[in-house]
């Protein structure tokens, strides 16, 4: 069998996997399994907005908790308000998903463009660190910032509901959870395929001969920082009604680190490798956590190991190196 | 005389007290094949980047049939008609040749927005992207990725992606490194042509080459040229002989 | 508000740099010399800190627990440079922040298998207690001690640098990788020394901190965040770099966490000052760093040209 067909294959296989247990746990009335399906899920959102920019776009963003972040706190702070009826700068709040998943997705793009536009004068280690600091304002800002709870988070009282769903079951919410990850998949297939997709990946390449041919690597790369930002928004939204509280943590910048290792644990710049490194994390997190409580310990060792000597990650060990023939 | 299509006037760059590249001015004319030669460390890769524009001058001017140029990036002028290939082959490595093509027909369109429609099912650029190929005999090698071509498979694919940005004039880089004679022979027929489609500047080591192929001939000694000329006329020229084939012999 | 506590503000400012100083040089060190991004750097810290505190508890005697720091932060930075490092200087930074990630998760939950998952405390030597009369301001001994060592090392590393062998192998390092090579100088024994160096600095800036603050699991990484923003500013690969950088960072944060809740309240509610200079306070340095990379986006003095 061929590397491509075997992709295809375990890709199908994750995504049956991920729907058909949490399937099982609804018939079993599980509903902890239910919801660390839902929370694989929006880990693999966030995991294939960062896998735009660093897995197409070389991108390394050490600072992607700060869209997970914003999509949270605009998640919070309009349920906040939708609760206690009261606005914010002339808006009253909202307790619907899809106006607030706009709203996250716009103000992550909004700061995903001028993070980007300063960051992505400088390179390499500089842009990791840019992109960091970037991070740690945003962290620090909500961790000051008394309005929103500060460093003891905010929490959301009643789940924002969705338009012919109950929100508060987590069968429902996983079902949306996992339709908006196969949307952001077909997304990111769709980007990779197209001229876009052709420009920006030469780019990550060979930045010099992009720009010989007329492709201009500062616009291509600027948009799909923007585009990735926006889809880890979306899933700090979703998270943040998953454990219905926000907190400064959204954007610590382990919570970044954590991002790039779900894409690494997966495999860069696969399609599905956001979803086998958040399946990964989680697994790791629910098994070992519960045999020992050194976990982290584990998970160290496992990660370096995959660093060393599995550098394409689960998909790139099971289907051979990335086809773009 | 006709106007030129690139045409370099007063270009200086100074890195520290090194003149790099010092009031050089040259034009290419349509329909021929101007030389650029010169010893090792001349400045003929610094006064190329300067027409790529990958570095900025301190001072002189870059036009592109008669539109001036000088303040645009790289690929503003690839955009304009400027097509470069490379003294080392730089390609995009995990692409297919046809997809290397591809991509500088796209970039040609100027249509690197476009998020929907997938590439591999654009039959009007892989038809082009194959069309490039088989002029430069890649044809049976396009789905190979770049990386795995020979050495010089990947200095014909170079030329393939220049041919395929249709542009208004070549830099050609030594695009005979380490061709060997007989492939080194094929380009020569080969580029006799193309200069017919778009003037080409040549920066070429191997002489014999460049005697047979150049219609002009510019010699860059220190940053500066010293001579330019019919090829006989270089030939014959005491500075040159003295500054740089001498040298040539010596060695 | 008045002039001493200014002053003391100042001084504390001068203080928390010079410990960042003893961080960044070693992080910059590496960075400079082998090319490589140490996010575990700040692991180091910790491991100094907690020997420190573990020795001078079981012998009541600071100076043998922070020499204990010192020789185990190099010991393990020694010792994982050999096993893991090494293999990172040919990769890429994406490689290189992955398994220096999980080298901190590895090393921190080790500390916590060995110490337990409780803070440590260790007590400011005995002749270093109480405060001193500096003019005006009444300081603190211990840390007026800390500006004393942080320069004193600072000196010791310039006359390492710029005198001896091993700092010109180091410069030649940080010029020409090949070169140092071709001159007949073992790359892998100078890469581990300078590691280890850069691990011995770090012990020791966590062992000293950890007189004035608790030594626990994660006090690390705050300062190797910091640490970088440092190396960031200051230009990669310079000490004089760090110096400065570390110097502008400390006394730029400690200021701005104390001046700027105090200037809002001037035109502001207090309560809602407090808040509004606090966030901004503590944005202030990542603001720095990131308008200097904005504007001089290889730092303030680059280290290769």
């Amino acid at each position: 069998m061929d590397n491509l067909r075997k992709e295809w294959l375990l890709n199908a296989l994750l995504a049956l996997a991920l729907f058909a247990v949490p399937l099982w746990a609804w018939m079993a009335n599980e509903p902890f399994i239910i919801t660390l399906a839902t929370r694989i899920a929006i880990l693999a959102i966030a995991g294939v907005g960062l896998n735009i920019a660093l897995g197409l776009g070389g991108m390394v963003s050490f600072g992607h908790a700060l869209y997970l972040g914003i999509g949270g706190y605009v998640a919070g702070i309009a349920a906040h308000h939708a609760f206690s009826g009261t606005t914010v700068l002339g808006l009253p709040g909202t307790n619907q998903m899809l106006p607030i998943w706009a709203m996250a997705m716009a103000l992550s793009g909004l700061i995903a463009g001028i993070v980007g536009a300063l960051s992505l004068r400088t390179s390499g280690i500089f842009f990791i660190m840019i992109t960091l600091a970037f991070a740690q304002m945003g962290f620090f800002f909500t961790l000051s910032w008394p309005a929103y709870g500060g460093e003891d988070g905010l929490p959301i009282f009643v789940r924002n509901q969705f338009p012919g769903l109950n929100t508060a079951r987590p069968w429902e919410l996983f079902l949306i959870a996992y339709g908006v990850l196969l949307a952001s998949l077909g997304v990111f297939a769709m980007l990779r395929a197209a001229r876009f997709g052709a420009a920006l990946m030469a780019i990550r390449q060979n930045p010099d001969r992009a720009a010989a041919i007329g492709i201009s690597p500062f616009g291509v790369k600027l948009v799909a920082f923007v585009l990735s930002g926006m889809i880890t928004g979306l899933a700090g939204a979703m998270m943040a009604d998953l454990t219905r509280f926000v907190s400064p943590a959204m954007m610590a910048w382990t919570m970044s680190g954590e991002l790039i290792v779900i894409i690494i644990l997966g495999g860069v710049g696969r399609l599905f490798g956001p979803v086998a490194g958040a399946a990964i994390l989680v697994g790791f997190e629910v098994f070992f956590g519960g045999v020992s409580e050194h976990w982290k310990l584990w998970l160290g060792l496992v990660l370096l190991a995959v660093v060393l000597f599995a550098r394409g990650g689960l998909i790139g060990l099971i289907a051979g190196r990335a086809q773009n023939v | 005389m006709s106007d030129p299509v690139l045409d370099l006037r007063g270009l200086s760059k100074s890195f520290g007290a090194l003149k790099a590249t010092d009031d050089v001015s040259l034009t290419l004319q349509p329909g021929e094949i101007h030389a650029l030669i010169g010893p090792n460390g001349a400045g003929k890769s610094t006064l190329m980047g300067l027409v790529a524009g990958k570095i900025a001058p301190d001072a002189g001017h870059v036009r592109l049939d008669g539109t001036e140029i000088t303040t645009l990036s790289v690929a503003q002028r690839a955009r304009a008609g400027l097509a470069r290939s490379f003294q080392v082959s730089s390609l995009i490595p995990d692409y297919s040749a046809l997809r290397n093509v591809m991509l500088a027909l796209q970039a040609r369109q100027g249509h690197s927005y476009r998020f929907l429609r997938p590439v591999n099912r654009d039959t009007a650029l892989r038809e082009g992207a194959r069309a490039a190929l088989a002029r430069v005999g890649l044809g049976p090698r396009a789905s190979v990725e770049a990386a795995m071509l020979s050495h010089g498979e990947r200095r014909l694919l170079e030329i393939a992606v220049a041919l395929a940005m249709a542009p208004k004039c070549f830099l050609l880089d030594e695009p005979m490194a380490g061709l060997g004679s007989e492939g080194t022979a094929r380009l020569v027929t080969f580029l006799n042509a193309l200069k017919h489609e778009a003037p080409i500047l040549l920066i070429e080591h191997d002489m014999d080459a460049v005697f047979k192929l150049a219609d002009r001939i510019s010699v860059l000694v220190y940053g500066r040229i010293i001579a330019t000329g019919a090829p006989a006329d270089i030939r014959a020229n005491q500075q040159v002989r003295a500054a740089y084939l001498g040298e040539e012999a010596a060695t | 508000m008045t002039l001493a506590l200014v002053l003391e503000q100042l001084l504390n400012g001068v203080q928390f740099g010079l410990m960042l100083f003893l961080m960044s040089a070693g992080l910059t060190l590496v960075f400079g010399v082998m090319g490589l991004i140490n996010l575990a750097h700040g692991s180091l810290y910790m491991i100094g800190a907690f020997l420190c505190a573990a020795i001078a508890g079981m012998t009541g005697n600071f100076w043998l627990g922070l020499m204990a720091g010192i020789a185990a932060a190099a010991a393990a930075g020694a010792l994982i440079e050999i096993v893991v490092i090494r293999r990172l200087y040919a990769r890429d930074h994406l490689d290189q922040v992955l398994a220096t990630f999980a080298l901190i998760l590895i090393l921190s939950e080790g500390v916590r298998m060995i110490f337990g998952p409780f803070p440590l405390y260790l007590n400011v030597p005995d002749i270093l207690r109480g405060t001193v009369q500096l003019g005006i301001v009444d300081y603190s001994f211990y840390r007026l001690a800390l500006i004393g060592f942080g320069l004193a090392v600072a000196v010791g590393l310039w006359l390492l640098i710029s005198k001896t062998r091993l700092g010109i192998q180091i410069r030649a390092g940080e010029s020409d990788r090949e070169m140092i090579a071709a001159l007949g100088v073992n790359i892998r024994a100078l890469y581990t020394i300078v590691f280890a160096l850069g691990a011995a600095l770090a012990g020791l800036a966590g062992a000293l901190v950890g007189a004035i603050q608790s030594v626990q699991v994660g006090m690390g990484e705050p300062v190797l965040i910091l640490a970088f923003v440092v190396i960031v500013i200051g230009g990669i690969g310079s000490i004089k770099g760090a110096m400065v950088g570390a110097l502008l960072v400390g006394v730029i944060d400690t200021m701005g966490r104390f001046l700027l809740p105090r200037i809002f309240a001037t035109f502001m509610d207090t309560s809602q000052a407090m808040g509004v200079g606090a966030a901004l306070a503590s944005m202030l340095i990542y603001l720095l760093m990131a308008l200097v990379l904005i504007f001089r986006p290889k730092g303030l003095f680059p280290a290769h040209g």
